[in-house]
């Protein structure tokens, strides 16, 4: 079970309709297992069906978080015009076992989904999500 | 001289768990090679087979990418912070 405040939901769908009909992307973070930021990225990609984090992003973000002992807990992106589910591209691409991706779909405008996923070897976990 | 690199959460399991780890230079090339010889199957995660920075991972000294610098024949000096950081994309 990954617990995420109802702001940050409802910001990274806020982000995924602004940045339609390309795909967003971000970073949370927090204290071990915790969301208590959301930083909006750039997607480097610009693109409907990709997305990149420029690397300097990161490392911005991570030596910002690092001197209050957060992590990147999780990443969110999101899906134009598919499912709240991993693509190909995303199961090839995961590189951070301990962060979970979280992906926000915009398939259905009236309602957005939000699931979250943990990518580890090719292999896709899905986390149940509790907003609070 | 001592020099300490930021290690991802995806290669900790490579390094006993911990999140940075010390080493020397003069080069970062080099100092992946001392990375390796403590941990082996450290280096592969991080260079490919030619011999060059994976197309998905960064490395960066203090902050600037060592791809726009000398690549792994870029200098470190005592005290520099590397980071490798790989990439957050998909589709």
């Amino acid at each position: 079970m990954f617990r995420i405040e109802g702001r940050f939901m409802q910001e990274m769908v806020a982000h995924s309709r602004e940045k339609a009909p390309n795909e967003c992307c971000g970073i949370l973070a927090g204290p071990p297992g915790q969301v208590a930021a959301l930083y909006r990225t750039v997607n480097a990609s610009a693109s409907p069906i990709r997305y990149s984090i420029d690397p300097k992003e990161i490392l911005r973000i991570a030596q910002e978080i690092e001197g209050k002992d957060w992590e990147m807990t999780a990443f969110y992106h999101s899906h134009t015009h598919s499912e709240a589910y991993p693509s190909a591209t995303d199961i090839r691409l995961a590189f951070w076992p301990d962060s979970l991706y979280l992906i926000v779909s915009l398939a259905d405008l009236q309602q957005p989904c939000v699931r979250g996923f943990y990518l580890r070897g090719g292999q896709v976990t899905e986390e149940e999500l509790e907003t609070f | 001289m001592a020099v300490e690199v930021r290690v991802p959460s995806l290669l900790r399991g490579l390094v006993g768990g911990v999140k940075s780890i010390q080493t020397s230079g003069p080069t970062i090339g080099l100092a992946l090679d001392d990375i390796e010889a403590r941990f082996p199957g450290f280096k592969e995660r991080v260079i490919d087979p030619n011999g060059a920075i994976k197309q998905f991972v960064s490395i960066f000294i203090n902050g600037e990418d060592v791809r726009y610098i000398q690549s792994l024949d870029t200098p470190l000096l005592d005290g520099d912070q590397v980071s490798i950081l790989p990439a957050v994309a998909g589709g």
